[in-house]
């Protein structure tokens, strides 16, 4: 056996089965106007918002080891662009989404560069204070409702399509392409060079440094485009929501508790696990939702115990027992198969 | 006079805001933690005093006598059965396990107390004042200063002329080497985070006081302690007390200009002070 017949892949058997397995569930999902309710396409609309929300956030702590709390400012940030330019500048809710983002990312370039003197968890904490002065901030704007919130004018909603059933497709279709336009493009992402040295950075950010690796930037340009992204979801959240107000758009408990769970319960660094920890949290919230406070309290309590007991979350446990990956990231080298020699 | 009378308020407001700030400065000092839980905690120390207030019919600065060791214990429990388990070099999972226990909490009071808006009746020393020289001033305010000028002082004290106090600036200079001298490093640690939580209850009970509270009310309250340590400058407990008192004059000039910037300025003090000196006024560890 000479070193030649080592060969090196990304691919697996197992990843091309789960692209077409994909490839095949995504048409089943596009076509989902013609076969689902109206209250199963609502659900799966806003569970492929959290998909692409968590998505974001682990590409984040996951990855640049940026863990935030404050994503919330970005949420509502986005939704309330999309309020201020349908309604006061007369733009097309899809235009007003677009520039969300673009709003959204020229927004976190100061908030980035303040908020990166902070380390670990005191960064967490202060990106939680942006979020607070977003939130106090929007609150004082009295042209979009000040405290008690606006809701979006009918002619604005009409001028998505005129039609109910029309306007509901087009909102889960949003939904669903922002999801897969998330997952595809932090896969694409990690991919790259920036990727790699990302998941350097991931794994020993002095070793990183040593290859020479700009850590601040890297991590500068994943905060920017996490929170771009972030203000286009948080934009189409609020076009499905059609109402906004400073305690919705910039609730710590919807969009940053939740998104964690969904991460840590699924798996933190992984794109596998934001999928999974979102089935999972959508199937919990959907049987226990009753209980009210007693379903958030278990919610903490699984939390905490998987990052005691398994800190890679189920989609960890099922890697350490498997050896899979559904989205090819690493390389293996595949030994040839050993011959019969006498 | 109208703005100095603001400046006066806003000092004695940021005592309280001391009082927030002094256990996350003591824990992140002994064992770098973070805890997330800590503003629900000040919560949770609010309703102890209010339940103690209510069956017992105490006082509810007498209810600190019972509160505040209650807490401690709560403090050395929670430390040594969950905390420990998260420390180590990696950032997550103290971060995400505080954080699961802030819902907890906060869903847990939400059961027990419900939602509605609770007070502490501390009878006369509500609304009693003393005039100094032409301003004002509440006696609780004053009083709530005093606690929090006595609560620096005293964790000062402890920290560098105490036992306890060389055993806590140990296994923060090195847990490793302070555990080969014979220092159990998670018995110490569920020390400070004991009296970390004791000093929440006395934060707790002033709050109950001062102002109506509900279960929801932890984030914020952890928000003010952590710019008062920002502000400050880490590990420095007297830091800490200017801290505080920046935060506080900070928010009544604010109110002062629009009721409705009260907080809002707060957070953009701490902004402002983040830009110029990244590492607080007074550091003394590098964050």
């Amino acid at each position: 056996m000479s070193l030649q017949d080592y060969t090196v892949t990304r691919s697996s058997q197992a990843a091309r089965v789960a692209a077409v397995l994909g490839a095949l569930a995504l048409i089943v999902l596009v076509c989902a106007p013609w076969w689902a309710g109206r209250a199963d396409m609502r659900l799966m609309g806003e569970l492929f918002l959290y998909l692409a929300l968590a998505s974001l956030w682990n590409l984040m702590a996951g990855y640049a080891g940026l863990v935030s709390v404050g994503q919330q400012a970005f949420v509502g940030f986005g939704g309330y662009v999309l309020f201020a330019l349908t309604m006061f500048g007369g733009l097309h809710p899809l235009a007003a989404i677009g520039l969300a983002g673009l709003l959204g990312a020229l927004v976190s370039m100061p908030v980035a560069v303040l908020i990166f003197r902070l380390r670990g968890a005191y960064f967490a904490i202060g990106t939680w204070v942006i979020a607070e002065v977003f939130r106090l901030g929007f609150a004082q704007i009295s042209a979009l409702g000040g405290g008690s919130g606006s809701s979006l004018p009918v002619a604005i909603v009409k001028s998505l399509a005129s039609k109910r059933a029309m306007r509901e497709s087009i909102s889960y279709w949003l939904a669903l392409g922002a999801a897969v336009l998330v997952v595809g493009c932090v896969y694409l992402f990690l991919r790259s060079r920036k990727g790699l040295a990302l998941t350097a950075i991931r794994d020993n950010e002095l070793a990183a440094a040593s290859l020479g690796i700009d850590i601040w930037r890297a991590k500068f340009t994943v905060y920017v485009v996490t929170s771009a992204l972030t203000a286009m979801i948080g934009a189409l959240i609020f076009l499905q929501k059609l109402r906004i107000s400073p305690d919705a758009a910039f609730s710590v408990n919807d969009w940053t508790a939740f998104v964690i769970f969904i991460v840590v319960i699924g798996g933190i660094g992984t794109i596998e696990g934001p999928i999974i920890g979102t089935l999972v949290f959508f199937a919990l919230r959907e049987t226990l939702a009753d209980l009210g406070t007693i379903y958030l309290i278990v919610l903490g309590l699984v939390a905490i115990v998987m990052m005691l007991r398994a800190p890679k979350g189920i989609w960890g446990l099922v890697r350490s027992r498997f050896d899979l990956q559904l989205f090819p990231l690493g390389y293996r080298v595949i030994a040839p198969k050993p011959e019969k020699e006498a | 006079m109208d703005w100095l009378n603001a400046i006066v308020q806003g000092t004695l407001l940021g005592g309280l805001y001391v009082l927030f700030a002094a256990g996350l400065s003591l824990i992140f000092g002994v064992m770098r933690l973070v805890n997330i839980a800590h503003g629900d905690l000040i919560v949770l120390g609010a309703y102890l005093g209010l339940t103690v207030t209510t069956t017992v019919g105490l006082h509810p600065l007498a209810a600190l006598v019972i509160v505040v060791p209650a807490m401690g214990l709560i403090g050395y429990a929670l430390q040594r059965g969950l905390l420990n388990q998260t420390l180590g070099d990696d950032l997550l999972p103290p971060l995400l396990v505080t954080f699961g226990l802030s819902v907890i909490l906060q869903n847990g009071l939400l059961e027990l107390y419900t939602a509605d808006p609770q007070k502490m009746d501390a009878g006369a020393l509500e609304t009693a004042s003393v005039t100094v020289g032409g301003l004002t001033l509440g006696v609780l305010p004053l009083l709530t200063f005093g606690f929090a000028v006595a609560v620096i002082w005293g964790l000062q004290w402890t920290f560098y002329r105490t036992g306890l106090g060389r055993a806590f600036r140990a296994v923060s200079d090195n847990q490793d080497i302070a555990q080969l001298m014979g220092l159990n490093r998670r018995h110490i640690f569920g020390l400070a985070m004991a009296l970390a939580l004791a000093v929440t209850a006395i934060a707790g009970i002033l709050l109950g006081i001062r102002t109506s509270f509900d279960p929801s009310i932890g984030g914020g309250r952890l928000i003010f302690g952590f710019e008062a340590v920002i502000i400050g400058g880490l590990g420095n407990l007297w830091g800490t007390l200017a801290g505080g008192v920046i935060l506080g004059v900070a928010q009544t000039l604010g109110a002062k200009i629009d009721p409705g910037w009260q907080i809002l300025s707060g957070h953009l003090a701490f902004l402002i002070i983040l830009a110029i000196r990244p590492n607080g006024l007074f550091p003394r560890i590098a964050a």
